[in-house]
């Protein structure tokens, strides 16, 4: 077969949802950080977020299952560790469907600018950790709802 | 300017069985914590440093150079091939003393990883630059934690302070320097651990006044876990629980 183009590969990454956060995808997140053939091998460069995330390996069978269902069998996963992933790299559009699905997006100030729910700007933090080691808890005084808030880093 | 490859598994030995063994101490956490959040947090703190040991472990099996990889190192080795600060292998204590040993050691790695991030070896500075970002969410949290505890009831100041006073000569043995350190800070890829101490000092220093705690005057330090001459007692047993299921069933996956 006629290996596909780059820009093709990258379409096809596009539609894999996040394991952890189904409303945004790899691409979305900014941790596929490069896509090449090398010869007949499709070779993907992806970033940890966090260094222990469990997601990772998840991350990856994903990205192989997604190529190998569009045809592609030669298929090599790199970790690429610098430069670090950062918040900086996820699109407006992950923001703005993260704020959507009730998870407030990283700010540069270090905390959220307004509560998910109700938009509220009484908030306090519980916690610097949540439920998966890029969010952290914090909670909304106007409504009292809790809601995780995605660490900026 | 080459370093020698043994002096280099050294150095990265150090780095990932200090995260290894304080990440498998704090996971002993998960399920006991005095409340939710704080179990969640201790619980993402280990998984961090279970994290960093990867990539510390990953990158000296490559050194080592026998086809290993971090899990045969973090599995099959025995204590006295460990190169981890006595610091980290200590029993946990109380959730203070926890908390305490945490700050200890999260504010040597928030000194350290800063200046590791400019190292001359490139796998070393990604590594520092990826860890660099999740200790300084640590160091934040345990400073807080260890202010909240320190400054709190009379209770809970009182088991700061023991815990402060028992941990206190663990901490000396971080900035020990030896051939390795110096073969590392000739080479450009590490400091020497004695040059941070000043940095040290002034954040224990200025956190420790702010949970109204008293510094132990005395500079005595435990040593003999990162040259492996003499580790304490508690790491045996550590390792018996963390190495146990590869050693039962040999080349087990999940």
């Amino acid at each position: 077969m006629t290996p596909p183009s780059v820009d093709q590969v990258w379409e096809w990454l596009e539609t894999i949802p996040d394991p952890e956060i189904p409303v945004i995808t790899l691409v979305d997140l900014g941790i596929i950080r490069d896509v090449a053939f090398h010869g007949e091998t499709c070779v993907v460069s992806v970033t940890p977020t966090y260094s222990g995330c469990p997601a990772t390996s998840m991350i990856n069978m994903d990205i192989e299952t997604c190529l190998r269902d569009h045809g592609l069998d030669r298929i090599e996963l790199k970790q690429q560790l610098s430069p670090a992933w950062t918040t900086d790299w996820m699109s407006d559009k992950a923001r703005a469907a993260l704020e959507e699905y009730g998870i407030a997006p990283p700010q540069p100030a270090g905390g959220p600018t307004r509560c998910p729910h109700c938009g509220g700007t009484h908030l306090e933090k519980l916690s610097q950790f949540g439920s998966t080691p890029c969010k952290a808890q914090w909670r909304c005084k106007d409504c009292l709802e809790p809601f995780e808030y995605f660490k900026c880093i | 300017m080459t370093v020698d490859k043994n002096l280099l598994l050294q150095f990265l030995l150090r780095q990932g069985d200090n995260t290894l063994i304080l990440g498998h101490r704090v996971s002993e956490w998960c399920g006991h914590s005095p409340v939710l959040e704080e179990d969640i947090a201790l619980a993402n703190t280990a998984l961090d440093l279970i994290g960093q040991t990867q990539m510390w472990l990953g990158y000296a099996a490559e050194v080592q150079g026998e086809g290993k990889t971090a899990d045969d190192l973090a599995f099959l080795r025995d204590a006295w091939d460990f190169r981890n600060v006595l610091l980290t292998e200590l029993p946990n204590g109380d959730f203070g003393q926890t908390l305490m040993r945490q700050f200890l050691f999260d504010a040597f790695q928030s000194v350290l990883m800063g200046r590791l991030m400019s190292s001359s070896d490139e796998t070393v500075a990604a590594i520092a630059a990826k860890t660099s970002k999740e200790v300084a969410y640590h160091v934040e949290r345990s400073a807080d934690t260890v202010v909240g505890l320190g400054d709190g009831t009379e209770e809970s100041h009182a088991r700061m302070q023991a815990a402060l006073d028992f941990l206190w000569p663990y901490v000396g043995e971080m900035f020990e320097s030896d051939e390795t350190d110096a073969a590392m800070a000739a080479a450009g890829i590490a400091p020497d651990p004695a040059s941070l101490r000043a940095e040290y000092d002034a954040l224990v220093a200025r956190v420790l006044a702010e949970a109204t705690l008293t510094l132990p005057e005395g500079r005595y330090a435990h040593k003999g876990g990162r040259t492996g001459r003499m580790h304490t007692e508690h790491l045996g047993h550590l390792l018996a629980q963390m190495q146990w299921l590869q050693r039962a069933y040999p080349g087990c996956e999940w």
